[in-house]
């Protein structure tokens, strides 16, 4: 099996987040940058699949040269080689950003394309889908179980509620979702052997894709409302704070 | 971090290069993330319950803990000291205990047999030491020999081919787990020519008959790591057990000692800058007089004094390292880093305390825990008094 992994460096969801002057960026000084989490249950799966079929993890990144990171770390839990395309300060949305890396994947020869749902920078769940669009192969979204036999797929995804269960042949493109599995760590040794991993640059000029222009463009940015303190319900005994609670829900915040 | 290049400046080339490579770095970033997602959640209850976990201990091995500087060839990790020393600096800024089971592990029981030991021996230990599927123990401290290794009473006796151990030792870490395999012991084993006791130092499996060892219980501090009582009673070992040639105990100590301080210097800045890390936050949410506490000059003073320290720690600790790594001398660094290094999470944690108020007393808060096992560090591989010693004797007093 060939498996790709497409991979994205975010803020680590404790950093601090505060807007930069113009109002449509976020201010990256100080911030610490992790793999997507999503993007880990991508590498990991890659990674159980490769362990029980054999094959190779390539991870693809389309990012700036500190993405090398996110790369690093993939190629430390265990992928085997990486791929960066540079964006040379290009702007890029969703669309665009899947059209040079289905530009660079159809490079090769992927069984398998695994991607996390979205990334929880921009939320923008759009990558995955829009890749596997372009490159004309079907993609099974937000799975939770998957199972390769036969040349073909068999993938438990989440529904409102449920669960769905779907097939499809591959070449094929899945998203993660979690539950999928429990990322391993990036062990010591592993970072050692990363680093005489190759990582394979590329420039967007070099790779013959024309992104176009970013058809999203974004006009503000703002925090979320600063989260009000809660309440604590009184009463004399257990029974009395239960009906002062189911009060409160049904009349004041009206959700029963 | 990106790794500069040297700069070249006035035509000189800079030499001084404070970047980490990219390597530790992600070391940092992923035993960080470890200690946070393993360690955190289960710190407070194996302390209160004083016990040591080997689940936890073999996850450690998992991702790579132990053998941190010794060669693959044995299937260590091959890594340059500095790096070692940052992951048990991340262990320790979570729980000292867990990171005092790296610490011993890596230095006192893996170091002498990889430094000192006969090939056979480093075949036949190291690997499983370095997979952390076992721990190994260093038997030097006795009850009568803290400061003065002079009161030692423990000693070997050679009788054929065999070597017949009697004597005991005390606060020996990772010698008493049900994942121990064995220890290194030091014996006296006979008389120099300038009169003064000649030191061998042998290996003694675990199950050896006549030897036992029992877990030290009810401690103040390091409550989740192994500590444990050795005896020696007539247990008799091969000629191939001694580590190195008979009569290199002495040096190996020393040796063993050195690399050992930098590893609780680590544990020092790592405390501290968890206790430090926890006061912070504690100090910026936590109002009185309608404010956050942080914004009291005699709270903020406390937290920049600490953060100050902190810097001055380890700048201190990886310059020690660096020497280490480069082959130079480093025996007067690494005693003023450990010295340091404790005496600092000493005042960090003392703080943190303070600025936690009646909530640092109590156990539900980190600061608590960390507040004990600081407590050690000023005790353990040579005190801060033989530290100062050390460093008066390197600076010609």
């Amino acid at each position: 099996m060939e498996i790709a992994v497409l991979l994205k460096q975010v803020p680590a969801t404790e950093s601090l987040i505060e807007i930069a002057d113009g109002g449509t960026t976020i201010k990256t000084d100080g911030i610490n940058w992790v793999m997507n989490p999503y993007d880990e249950l991508a590498v990991e799966e890659a990674l159980q699949i490769r362990a029980a079929d054999g094959g190779t993890v390539t991870v693809f990144s389309l990012g700036p040269e500190k993405a090398v990171e996110a790369l690093r770390t993939a190629l430390a839990m265990g992928a085997d080689t990486a791929v960066r395309i540079d964006p040379q300060g290009k702007p890029m949305d969703g669309l665009s950003t899947a059209k040079v890396l289905a530009g660079e994947l159809k490079k090769g020869a992927f069984d398998l394309i695994i991607a996390g749902h979205r990334a929880v920078d921009d939320d923008n769940f759009q990558v995955g889908p829009a890749v596997a669009e372009l490159m004309g192969i079907p993609h099974i979204s937000m799975v939770i179980r998957q199972e390769v036999t036969d040349g073909r797929i068999r993938c438990t995804r989440t529904i409102d509620g449920g669960t769905l269960v779907l097939e499809t042949a591959l070449p094929a493109l899945i998203t993660t979702q979690r539950g999928l599995n429990e990322p391993r760590y990036a062990s010591l040794p592993g970072i050692m052997k990363a680093k005489k991993k190759p990582i394979d640059t590329r420039a967007l000029s070099e790779t013959g894709t024309d992104p176009g222009e970013p058809m999203v463009r974004t006009i503000a940015m703002r925090l979320p409302p600063q989260r009000k303190g809660g309440r604590i319900i009184e009463g004399d005994s257990a029974t009395a704070k239960a009906e002062a609670l189911v009060k409160a829900l049904r009349e004041e915040a009206k959700v029963i | 971090m990106v790794r500069k290049s040297r700069l070249r400046c006035c035509g000189k080339e800079v030499v001084v290069d404070f970047d980490l490579t990219r390597e530790q770095e992600m070391i940092r970033k992923e035993v960080r993330k470890f200690a946070q997602s393993e360690i955190a959640p289960v710190a407070l209850e194996l302390d209160e319950a004083e016990e040591f976990s080997s689940d936890l201990t073999r996850k450690m091995g998992e991702i790579g803990l132990f053998g941190m500087f010794v060669a693959e060839t044995y299937e260590g990790q091959a890594m340059d000291y500095i790096s070692y020393i940052i992951a048990v600096e991340e262990i320790a800024r979570v729980d000292g205990s867990q990171a005092a089971t790296i610490a011993a592990g890596n230095s006192l029981g893996i170091g002498p047999l990889y430094y000192f030991g006969s090939e056979e021996q480093k075949q036949k230990y190291l690997p499983t030491l370095c997979n952390g599927q076992a721990l190994w123990g260093f038997g030097l401290t006795e009850p009568t020999a803290g400061s003065d290794a002079g009161g030692s009473k423990t000693t070997a006796v050679r009788d054929g081919n065999e070597w017949v151990i009697n004597g005991s030792k005390i606060f020996i870490t990772n010698a008493a787990s049900d994942m121990t395999l064995g220890v290194t012991v030091q014996a006296i084993t006979g008389t120099r020519s300038n009169g003064k006791p000649e030191y061998t130092c042998f290996i003694v499996e675990s199950g050896t008959r006549g030897f036992k060892a029992v877990p030290m219980k009810k401690k103040m501090m390091w409550r989740s790591s192994n500590t444990a009582e050795l005896y020696f009673d007539d247990v008799r070992v091969p000629a191939a057990n001694i580590l190195g040639q008979q009569g290199d105990g002495f040096h190996q100590m020393l040796k063993t000692l050195d690399g050992g301080r930098l590893s609780i210097a680590a544990m020092g800045l790592g405390g501290a800058q968890g206790a430090y890390d926890a006061a912070l936050k504690y100090a910026q949410k936590r109002e009185q007089f309608g404010q956050p506490i942080s914004k009291f000059q005699a709270v903020a003073f406390k937290l920049a004094d600490s953060a100050m320290e902190i810097e001055c720690g380890r700048n201190l600790l990886y310059k020690a390292c660096w020497l280490r790594d480069h082959k130079r001398p480093f025996e007067k660094e690494a005693a003023m880093a450990k010295l340091y290094c404790s005496e600092l999470m000493g005042r960090v944690a003392n703080h943190a305390v303070q600025i936690h108020g009646g909530y640092g007393l109590m156990k539900e808060y980190d600061v608590e825990r960390f507040y004990r096992d600081q407590k050690l560090l000023d005790i353990g591989e040579g005190t801060s008094e033989v530290q100062r010693i050390v460093i008066s004797r390197y600076i010609g007093c």
